[in-house]
Order: structure tokens, then sequence, then C-alpha cells
């Protein structure tokens, strides 16, 4: 199982950042599910500079934009480790 | 058309510089063909009499969402492409050693080139301190970047000619700068949020990868913004043409010269605080300053409501209480009218 984490402010782009993960783990098939942070010394913690940012296993893997959902599977299929 | 939409993707991937010509070329003609084709199916093929008070609101509906549509898709997409050689990161670098004055001018410059949404305001923020750049080049950096948008920079260009443009890009960057400074100098780093100091001890070290992305991955960024973009303000979009639209028919032409026209001193303070709870962007509000214009609303005074709606609305002010105390909170928002007062006094007596 991997962590994954949207950072955002709660803003409708973050909220839509979100949604997509969601679409995506669903679509691949993954069982994780996503860990909203909004809190801003935690956000700032992770060095990102935009928001909303997409984290998996505390790696930031996209700030600051909303990729479409095919990009999105794809980064995530990268980067989760392997189902326990 | 999933075949055509197939071949597009490889055509992209493959040529992407000769795609992107061509995709420039089609837009031009687009463009330049709007008005004759609007003309020309409201009042030859459909033949709308011309002269009524709806018809003209039709024409003024039809031909305005789909040339600012037009405008919005092009400069969108060509504004994120020439983005994607700057970001963020790349700014606080540049903007790092800079010390304030100079580092002023480069953060309100730097503000409308680098991608940001106001969002990112408190993250941005807390992540400019952590590397060392100045309170007041900070400030300047987040005032001229809502302020001095390509879209409003455009959609300007776009219906009103070059000379506005050039003088809402200028003075917006001047109230950035002198804004900053001045907070700058006032020296109240007390009172910003204890927290904003704690995560910048904390996160100055952690740096994401940068990766220049290839040219069909640039396309891909503007595609996806054009798409983030239209998604977000077209309801704005939409109804601020409506009511364009319904002013430019029914209101008595020089209605508004009579109550809010140059002559009158109230005219631009009441349009700062009328823009301040209004919620929009400047897609939202620019076929509106269109409308008013024609109805005789001073330019000077319109500007000002356009910047004060994009520049201090309420919602950016909540996001900003939560890094800035309510003191300085209020220096800021004091400085930033103030300029903004001043931009419409002063081109109302020019222009």
């Amino acid at each position: 199982m991997s962590q994954v984490k949207v950072l955002g402010s709660g803003c409708a782009n973050c909220r839509r950042l979100a949604k997509s993960t969601e679409e995506a783990l669903a679509g691949l098939g993954r069982p994780e599910r996503v860990e909203h942070v909004t809190d801003y010394a935690a956000i700032a913690a992770y060095g990102v500079l935009a928001t909303p940012a997409l984290v998996v296993d505390d790696q930031v893997v996209i700030a600051g934009r909303i990729p479409a959902l095919a990009a999105l599977s794809e980064a995530l299929a990268e980067r989760l480790r392997a189902p326990a | 058309m999933s075949a055509m939409a197939a071949r597009a993707r490889v055509a992209e991937e493959r040529h992407p510089l000769w795609l992107l010509g061509a995709a420039t070329l089609g837009w031009f003609a687009l463009y330049h063909f709007l008005l004759p084709f609007w003309d020309w199916l409201l009042f030859t093929a459909v033949s709308t009499p011309e002269g009524p008070r709806w018809a003209d609101a039709l024409h003024f509906f039809c031909y305005d969402s789909t040339k600012i549509l037009l405008l919005l898709v092009g400069i969108v997409f060509a504004v994120r492409i020439l983005r994607s050689f700057l970001s963020l990161e790349r700014t606080r670098a540049l903007l790092g050693g800079k010390r304030e004055g100079l580092g002023n001018v480069a953060a309100a410059g730097l503000g409308v080139a680098t991608p940001f949404c106001s969002c990112s305001a408190v993250p941005a923020f807390i992540g400019f301190v952590a590397a060392g750049v100045p309170l007041g080049v900070t400030l300047s950096f987040l005032i001229a970047s809502p302020m001095v948008n390509e879209v409003a920079v455009v959609l300007l260009y776009g219906l009103f000619g070059l000379r506005i443009a050039a003088l809402y890009v200028g003075s917006g960057l001047l109230i950035a700068i002198v804004a900053g400074a001045v907070l700058g100098r006032l020296r109240l780093e007390r009172y910003v949020e204890p927290f904003v100091l704690e995560a910048a001890a904390t996160a100055g070290a952690a740096g994401t990868v940068e990766l220049q992305p290839s040219w069909s991955e640039r396309i891909a960024l503007g595609r996806e913004e054009v798409r983030s973009i239209l998604g977000r303000i077209w309801p704005y979009l939409l109804a601020g043409i409506a009511l364009g639209a319904a002013i430019h028919g029914w209101v008595p032409t020089d209605f508004f010269a009579r109550y809010a026209g140059p002559g009158n001193p109230l005219a631009v303070p009441f349009a700062v605080v009328l823009g301040v709870p209004l919620y929009s962007n400047a897609a939202g509000v620019l076929p509106l300053v269109e409308a008013l214009h024609a109805k005789g609303l001073a330019m000077g005074t319109l500007l000002a409501f356009m910047m004060s709606v994009v520049a201090l609305s309420l919602p950016e002010m909540i996001l900003l209480r939560r890094v800035l105390r309510p003191r300085l909170l209020a220096c800021f928002v004091g400085i930033v009218a103030g300029g903004i007062l001043a931009t419409g006094f002063l081109f109302d007596a020019v222009l």
C-alpha cells in the first residue's frame, strides 16, 4: 500500500485534483484512499510552492496543476508500491 | 471523430512545432472572419431586423461571447506555453538574493510572468519567505500576479486597444512595486503569522526536481490550462456578457455619464468599494466594463473597478489573513486601494 495525499487549501482546484486522483486510483484497481492535507504548515513542509499538489509516499509528484486523467493514472501507476 | 483526435495526438507528438504553426494560422483566420460571420448570419441569412433593442443585444451577445472565447483560448494557450519556461521555483531563486527596491521591480515583473493561481497565494508566500525573499518583495509579487494577468491584458487589448492595455499594465506594475516597497519599509515582519516562520525554518531546503518539458509536453500543458481556465470561468464570462448585452441594448446612452461621469469625484471611490465584494476574474468583468464604457462611464473609473475586483477580492483577503495578521493585512489593503484610487483619478483626468 502506498500513501496518497492531495495538498491544498480546499479550493475548487484542490477538490478537482482529489476527485481525479480517486478516479485514477479506482481505474487502476488500487485500494488506496486519498488523504486531503489542508494545513498550510504541513503543506509548506513538503516544500510545495503551488497548490494543488499530489504526494505519493511523501514524494511530490505534481504541483500547481491538474493533469488529464490519463496522465494522472500514468504518473500514479509509476509510483505506487505493489499492494501488500 | 475519435480517429481524427487520435491522428491529432500523433501529430502533436511527432511534429509539435508544425501543429503549433497550423493552429496559429487557423486561429487568426477564425478571428478575422468572426464579425462578418455574425453580421451575415443574423442580418442576412436569418434577416433579423436591424434596429430594435433585442436585435442589438443579441448581436452583441453572439459576437462578444465568441470573440472573447476565441481570444481566451488563444491567449491562455500561448501564455501557458511561454510560462512553461518559467516556474515559481525559478522565480523564487531569482528573487532570493534581491534587496528591496530593485527586488520589488523584479518581483512585480515576475509576478506577471510566473504561473500562479490565487489558491497558491499562501504556500507561495511561505515558500518565498522561507527562501529569504524580503517581505515587501514577496508582497510586490503577490499584488502584481492577480492584477496584471494575461487574461486581463489581452482582453483589454482586444476590446479597447493597445493604449488602454499598456496603461493598465503600467499602472498595475507601479502599484505593485510602490505598495511592496512601502510595506517593506514599514518593517511589519512581526505581523506575519508565527507559524509561517516556523514552517519556513523546516521547509527551506526541500526542493522539487525540475525537468525541462519537451515541446509536445508544452502543448499538452497549454491544452490542459485552456480546459481548466475555461471550465472555471465560463459562468462568470456568460453572466458578464449577458449583463453587458442587456446594458448595451436597454440602458440609455448617457445614463451613467450623467450619474457617474468624470465630473463626479465620488465615482472612483464608489467603483473601488463596489469591486471588493464582487468576486470574479478579468474575463467576467471585461464584457461589463466594455458595455459600461459605451454608455459613458469614464475609463479611469472602469479600470479602478476592474483592478479592485481582481486584486482586492474578499476571498483573496481571507486567504491572506491565514499568513498576515490583521494589522499587516489592513496596511496591505489600504496601500493597494490607495494605488487603485490614484490610478482611477489620474486616468479620469488625462484620458
